[in-house]
């Protein structure tokens, strides 16, 4: 198994930030260890050789038919509307922006 | 007339047709069933027993109908899959009252084919993980011995058909997730080959990897529900428009005689423990006895493929969850200041930790700086993958391996340790990198747990014809291994 690797708090909060989640002074000591071992266990792909191979995205064997861009009304306003946690029949509700 | 819920589906579908057996009192069967086995096993998040009884007495009402396929079947339905009217939340906290206004393909597919639906399975948050317990609502407990897990993420389909609560469920597989729970809870299931069965509806963990299938208590039930769902939908981009066959009527193989199976090499080295090995070997002479050539075959990458498949998993997971932002569905934080602050605290306050864990990781690994060492190098090895599974398909018909390492465990005894949860699914996930169909079946019992094994065969893709066809006779010359009981 390979090395771990050291994570630390703040690495932690930066992907929290970048994942718009926030995590405990708690959670960040936990993630930083457990992500140090999953890391560190990731770094075997370091010993693959992958010169000149392209990388494989999806294991689609068609490709996906282009369509004409025409728009279309599937769903009612009601619809779309209606798990929304706050909205007022016309609109999704957030908080003031500008 | 002999306990309903133990029928197969096949006997109860054909049962149906010849109104030997009506909708009602069928779905009146599963129902009680499940009112007396629920308190014990928590396979079900939403029972509609409602739903189903007003269903199956419409069936009754219009008769059975051949072109129906399903007529009068009731099934569960893994929560992930939307359901028109009906709660749906991904095992989630962040999904808690969610309604969706559409039905999923499959659900369709389902609906239109006769089927009664009962009511919405347990699993994994976001079907992340691999026994269940990941779920924000429960712990399901697995029939065989309710001190153990069902295995996951589909762990409440696996257990809800193990138990006879139902004749089929449906689950979702991003890296193993039915042919893991079916192995643990001693019932057939199958993903298919990416882009037979539509995702439309399916709420997305791994978009490159995930595939809707059927978990049954045989070979044959699970290809008659894999002939109804599977099929091309324009409303998925990676649906596939090849023509779907008759899996039920491609199931003509009496023995494996001409059959050559591949033993990958890496997957019977060391990790198997021996209860495993025991069965899966007992299983290999069945097949041997029966006619199947067995030979060797390597898949050298097989070490690499945990780490390949959790980074790509990870970073369209991050992906994918970006959805849930407290906005247009979904839990919605209280007393916030601004928009960002809705972001993230609603999504802090619905995630579970795994979940959280996994997008995190999957937004590090998709950042600038890392990008390349981690997401892009996973997808150059997964092609590699990929070409080594095809290259070993091309030397044999299927190719045969365990499914689980291990039996079900002990419910709590792996969840502290997330890396070793993740090396447990080395089995399953290279056919979720490769694309390529698999179907679990019971192998035997471990003699040291007296839990069921699985074995795994791996087809070519889009044969999930002979696939099946293979596994049908493969089931037939491998001793029953009974049911739970419960």
């Amino acid at each position: 198994m390979a090395e771990n690797k050291t994570i630390s708090p703040e690495e932690v909060a930066h992907m929290a930030a970048l994942s718009r989640l926030s995590v405990s002074a708690e959670e960040q000591a936990l993630f930083a260890r457990q992500f140090g071992d999953i890391l560190g266990y990731m770094d075997v792909l370091a010993q693959v050789d992958t010169e000149n191979v392209e990388p494989l995205y999806s294991p689609a064997q068609h490709a996906a038919p282009g369509r004409e861009d025409q728009a279309v009304n599937r769903r009612t306003r009601q619809e779309v509307l209606a798990n929304a946690p706050e909205q007022d029949g016309e609109y999704f509700i957030v908080p003031r922006i500008v | 007339m002999t306990d309903i819920c133990s029928l197969s589906l096949t006997a109860v579908a054909t049962a149906l047709q010849k109104k030997e057996l009506s909708a009602a009192e069928t779905t009146a069967a599963c129902l009680e069933r499940m009112a007396a086995t629920e308190p014990e096993i928590a396979a079900m998040l939403t029972v509609d027993a409602d739903g189903a009884r007003s269903r199956a007495a419409e069936l009754d009402r219009q008769g059975p109908d051949p072109a129906l396929p399903l007529w009068g079947v009731p099934v569960t339905l893994k929560d992930a899959l939307s359901t028109k009217g009906l709660a749906t939340t991904a095992g989630s906290r962040i999904l808690e009252g969610f309604t969706p206004i559409y039905d999923a393909f499959v659900v369709e597919k389902l609906r239109a084919a006769g089927a009664v639906i009962l009511g919405k399975a347990n699993l994994d948050e976001f079907a992340m993980g691999s026994g269940t317990e990941n779920s924000a609502y429960k712990k399901t407990r697995n029939p065989w011995n309710t001190a153990k897990t069902p295995g996951g993420s589909s762990g409440g389909s696996a257990a809800s058909v193990a138990a006879g609560q139902c004749f089929a469920s449906l689950g979702s597989d991003t890296g193993g997730s039915i042919r893991q729970p079916a192995s643990l809870c001693g019932c057939v299931g199958i993903k298919p080959t990416y882009g037979r069965v539509s995702r439309y509806g399916l709420i997305a963990y791994g978009s490159s990897l995930d595939q809707i299938g059927p978990l049954a208590r045989s070979v044959e039930d699970c290809a008659r529900v894999l002939t109804v769902i599977a099929g091309h939908d324009p409303r998925d981009a990676t649906s596939d428009p090849r023509p779907v066959q008759d899996y039920a009527a491609a199931l003509t193989r009496c023995d494996l005689k001409g059959v050559r199976l591949g033993l990958p090499r890496e997957f019977f080295k060391d990790g198997l423990t021996p209860e495993v090995r025991a069965a899966c070997d007992a299983a290999l002479q069945k097949a041997r006895d029966q006619g199947a050539e067995l030979v060797e075959v390597s898949l050298p990458h097989t070490d690499a493929a945990i780490a390949t498949y959790y980074i790509i998993a990870m970073a369209e997971a991050s992906s994918n969850l970006a959805r849930f932002d407290g906005v247009r569905y979904g839990r919605r934080a209280a007393n916030v200041k601004n928009l960002e602050e809705l972001y993230v605290k609603s999504r802090s306050e619905g995630f579970g930790q795994e979940v959280k864990r996994r997008i995190m990781l999957g937004a590090y690994v998709l950042s600038s700086g890392y990008y390349d060492a981690y997401y892009r190098k996973a997808a150059q090895v997964r092609r590699l993958i990929r070409d080594e599974y095809l290259a070993a398909l091309e030397l044999c018909d299927a190719l045969c391996a365990p499914v689980s390492p291990v039996t079900a465990w002990d419910l709590g005894s792996h969840t502290a340790d997330p890396l070793q949860m993740y090396l447990m699914d080395a089995y399953t996930l290279s056919l979720n990198l490769s694309g390529l169909p698999g179907l679990a079946l019971p192998a035997g019992l471990g003699r040291e747990s007296g839990m069921p094994v699985g074995l795994q065969l791996i087809g070519k893709a889009f044969e999930e014809a002979d696939l099946l066809s293979i596994g049908h006779a493969l089931e037939r010359a491998l001793p029953h291994i009974g049911r739970p009981q419960i």
